[in-house]
């Protein structure tokens, strides 16, 4: 097409307005790296992004093969987004397996950049392919650029003094420099990492910077593509943004409450997929008052915490479905003594061991119901990767302000997908208030606040304030163990009153579309962006239909059943076989309609526009 | 709660400070009284304010102990006091954190906590109340029950092997690990008293009759007439020396400990002479000896001094707080790259 070139502008340049790119490849080709420095970039020119890495259990499964298949989806545009997409506009396949597990998320004329070199008869047969898709004419519904990325990173890298297996490993960042030239990317915030990242060995941060410039040079040469895209920044409310991950916006927003509410933080954990990062995070604070035990079991990692807060600590305990499983016991000890506590479950694909690097919202029924006996708590869950830090900055609040264990579920795909976060001010957070009882005169370890019925928190070192917690029943106000049959009932209903009255600080909810209507969707947790953008779709349409998302989920919202109310019918969507929408049937009695999925994949906008549609009884 | 912050300013606190107002529940004549009863008197001497000594139980008769105690305490769950304990000392590093458990609360349901807690060296004082059976269940065999023992639960004789409570701490790197027994009060004081001064893990096992399922567990070396040969107490730097009439000792013969007589043809100079700072090897030595071919070794077994984890924890916070300064939450949010959106 191109008649002339031109040293500044030698392609035309397209402006697009959303793009999605899956970055594919081997568990041991960087692909989650190759696909974060495509996010710190884009981010960084002002983008909205979604992203959805997508890895095995495996750490490396055998090479090329289809298990071992690490994919990085992300979405970039110049308007808010709020999935990471339903189907990528680019594929970058480095081998045969990652080109057979993502092309069906690929568009329909959507662009593949294959590595050509990773396509030899073994690497096809690991595939399963019987012959090579990028000869046999089978990708002819799509853009294909078959470019032999290894061999031009190793010529590349000619002078390098690494050994051919260190300069293979470079490939990823010549294919990202591709990338960074297709869609117009600058390469310095990804130049600056690697001189962080590999502070100290030269020859990595020359190996890898070479072979970044090498893929946008060898685009610029060859004009292999004919066109270049731009998208421009979104217009994003101002203010100061960095990019989170759902794990990270947790993690600070643990540390942040902690710090308001002037206290220090007792991290118990034990390592898990995928909350294992939360632990990572919070063990490099040690500047920031907070203590992180890595500890023997799930059990020890939970009772630990326990212990620090009955030392007037924060004590928070970080896992996932599993641990939580081990850990029950545990929270109701935390419920009985009254102790605040925080436990993050970072939900996966179960039961068991299940799907652990993938996501699901299967655990609600066990936050909520999970416990022998009368054992209730609050139960809190995370919209998106960026929520993370404000629902754990109010699951402090709560467990300070109500003396009692917190659930926060978060869930894989929240945990590692990412997004812009405009930071918060910090006089505007919300102010956290607790206090240490500390007159031995007036004390009694189960004495309740009137408003909230928490107990005073009495801690060891306070002379005269000696007293007994455990797990036996209490006699009310003492705290002093009792089998009275009547004291029992009277405490059992205590526990449970005083976690309903968190509810009297729980805002309203607030309805996306209209007050009332033929259709109210109902989600929670992160289904939060498909449920957005399809009901916006729907109303960019002209179609009337609501939604309103539950961020507590343990006590509801005080305004929660009169909103369900007024509506015909209620779609619940849930990574579960429907387990909110048996809580809200339970609760207040109303019919509803399960959308479930249960694939280990978050939803895609098309599946929940599609539900809505039918029960609207429209043609989509 | 009868004790108030008054009585915290008078320099001279006495066991009826530390009773609490609890009925005690244990069966008559179990041998929890007496530790009770020891433990009250050790800790007014300990020059230890009140209000700092914080007892955690787990699960089982001897962890009812905390409620009879007027310090804090936590009355918590089978087998997790350690756990708990760990939690509440790494926290809290200037309170004295004292572990009630039992054989089967320590070595069966929380055999990992109690490994790990000693492996870590965290500064607890655990105190294993050992009777060899299950007391609060009614009379199971305990991981410390003789193999062949007849119970509720193995009524043809327990096949398990059992667990050396001593030898597994040892073989866990516990700095410190004693064994007294529940009516040796005096020497039980003296153990408790240097545990309580130990700096990182302190474990003592104490022999403790259940007068219901499991009594007389431990006659010979309680009862009168023979308890003397049966025994053999440990104190540092003293040669083995033990009996009625001190007419026997113990010698090393080719790596082994072998019981020998004093009758003339062997000198006390040939005996081994007790060292708790010898690495722990010749501990589990010791551990090993017992009846009906050995005397029963009670005392101190190791005690060695090293640096405790909660030092080492607050240590690395102490040191990355004034290497990086102590963070802010606008340090905290700003961290990182971050962008301006006009």
């Amino acid at each position: 097409m191109m008649k002339q070139k031109t040293v500044t502008n030698p392609r035309p340049s397209v402006i697009l307005d959303d793009v999605v790119i899956r970055f594919a490849g081997d568990s041991g080709d960087g692909m989650q790296l190759t696909g974060s420095q495509f996010t710190s970039t884009t981010v960084s020119m002002g983008n909205d992004v979604s992203t959805l890495p997508d890895f095995p259990a495996e750490i490396r499964a055998p090479a090329g093969t289809l298990p071992g298949v690490s994919g990085y989806q992300i979405r970039f545009s110049s308007n808010q987004v709020f999935t990471p997409g339903d189907q990528a506009d680019v594929l970058v396949a480095m081998n045969p397996a990652a080109l057979k597990v993502n092309l069906e998320g690929l568009k329909p004329n959507g662009v593949i950049v294959a590595n050509t070199d990773s396509f030899s008869p073994r690497d096809l047969q690991k595939a399963h392919y019987d012959s090579n898709p990028l000869e046999d004419g089978s990708l002819d519904s799509y853009r294909l650029f078959a470019i032999d990325v290894t061999r031009l990173t190793r010529a590349a890298l000619r002078e390098s003094k690494l050994d051919t297996r260190a300069v293979d490993r470079c490939k990823n960042f010549f294919a990202l420099g591709m990338m960074y030239y297709l869609y117009e990317r600058p390469t310095d915030v990804t130049e600056r990492w690697l001189e962080q990242k590999f502070r100290g060995k030269d020859d990595l941060i020359e190996a890898n910077k070479m072979a970044l410039r090498a893929g946008v040079a060898y685009c610029e040469a060859t004009e292999v593509f004919h066109e270049t895209y731009k998208v421009p920044a979104a217009k994003l409310p101002p203010g100061k943004y960095r990019n989170v991950s759902g794990n990270q916006a947790l993690s600070l927003g643990l540390v942040a409450a902690a710090k308001t509410a002037n206290l220090p933080l007792f991290l118990g954990s034990y390592p898990i997929t995928p909350a294992s990062d939360i632990l990572h995070q919070l063990a490099g604070y040690k500047n920031y008052n907070i203590e992180t035990f890595q500890a023997e079991d799930e059990i020890a990692g939970v009772c630990a915490a326990i212990g620090a807060s009955f030392g007037g600590s924060l004590g928070v305990t970080t896992t996932s479905g599993p641990g939580v499983a081990l850990k029950m016991e545990a929270i109701g000890l935390a419920i009985m003594v009254e102790l605040p506590l925080i436990i993050v479950n970072v939900q996966r694909g179960g039961p068991s061991t299940g799907l652990p690097t993938k996501t699901e919202q299967a655990d609600l029924f066990q936050a909520v119901y999970g416990r022998n006996s009368e054992s209730p708590l609050p139960v809190l869950a995370p919209a998106t990767p960026a929520d993370c830090f404000n629902i754990a900055f109010e699951a402090v609040r709560i467990a300070l302000a109500y003396m009692t264990p917190v659930m926060i579920l978060s869930d894989g795909y929240l945990a590692n997908g990412a997004e812009p976060w405009k930071l918060p001010a910090v006089d505007e957070l919300p102010s956290i208030k607790t206090s240490y009882w500390t007159d031995a005169k007036s004390f009694r370890p189960y004495l309740r606040d009137k408003r909230t019925l928490a107990r005073p928190w009495g801690i060891p070192g306070t002379p005269g304030l000696e007293h007994r917690v455990g797990g036996l029943e209490k006699n009310e106000e003492d705290g002093n163990v009792s089998y009275d049959p009547l004291n029992h009932e009277r405490m059992v209903r205590l526990r449970a009153e005083k976690i309903q009255r968190v509810a009297q600080d729980i805002p309203d909810l607030e309805i996306l579309g209209p007050e009332s209507g033929k259709l109210l969707v109902v989600g929670w947790g992160s289904t939060y962006g498909a449920i957005i953008s399809a009901v916006r779709r729907c109303h960019a349409d002209g179609v009337d239909v609501s939604a309103i998302h539950i961020r507590h989920l343990f006590p509801f919202p005080r305004n929660l059943g009169a909103i369900l109310a007024r509506f015909e019918k209620v779609l619940v969507p849930e990574l579960n076989c429907g387990q909110l929408a048996s809580m809200l049937r339970s609760s207040y009695l109303k019919e509803t309609v399960s959308l479930s999925k249960i694939q280990g994949r978050p939803f895609s906008q098309r599946e929940m526009f599609n539900k809505i549609n039918q029960l609207l009884e429209r043609t989509s | 709660m009868s004790t108030t912050a008054q009585m915290q300013q008078s320099p001279a606190l006495k066991k009826k400070d530390f009773v609490s107002d609890q009925e005690v529940r244990w069966c008559p004549g179990c041998g929890d009284y007496a530790i009770l009863n020891a433990v009250q008197q050790v800790f007014p001497t300990l020059g230890i304010p009140k209000e700092k000594f914080v007892v955690v139980s787990g699960i089982g008769c001897s962890s009812r102990f905390p409620y009879y105690m007027n310090t804090y305490g936590f009355h918590s769950i089978h087998g997790r006091a350690p756990a708990i304990a760990t939690g509440l000392k790494v926290a809290n590093p200037d309170l004295s954190v004292w572990v009630i458990t039992g054989d089967g609360d320590a070595l069966s349901i929380g055999g990992n906590h109690f490994i790990h807690t000693m492996r870590r060296n965290v500064g607890l004082k655990i105190l294993l109340f050992n009777n060899q059976i299950y007391g609060l269940t009614k009379g199971q065999y305990s991981p410390t029950s003789e193999k062949g023992k007849k119970t509720k639960s193995s009524p043809f004789g327990s096949v398990d092997r059992p667990f050396n409570p001593i030898s597994l701490a040892l073989g866990a790197e516990c700095t410190f690990v004693a064994r007294t027994v529940d009516i040796y009060q005096k020497h039980m004081k003296e153990v408790l008293t240097r545990a309580a001064a130990h700096k990182g893990t302190a474990f003592v096992e104490i022999l403790q009759n259940c007068n219901i399922f499991n009594d007389r567990a431990f006659a010979n070396i309680t009862d009168k007439p023979n308890r003397d040969d049966n025994q053999v107490v440990l104190e540092q730097g003293k040669p083995l020396v033990y009996g009625k009439e001190h007419q026997r000792g113990i010698r090393m013969s080719k790596y082994l400990p072998e019981v020998v007589d004093l009758d003339g043809s062997v000198s006390e100079d040939e005996l081994v002479v007790h060292d708790e700072t010898r690495p722990a090897a010749y501990a589990f030595l010791l551990s090993r000896m017992v009846a009906p071919k050995f005397p029963t070794p009670i005392g101190i077994f190791r005690a060695i001094d090293i640096d405790s984890y909660e030092d080492g924890v607050n240590e690395q916070v102490r040191s990355v707080t004034e290497k990086l300064g102590e963070g802010t939450i606008e340090s905290l949010l700003n961290a990182g790259d971050t962008w301006i959106v006009k």
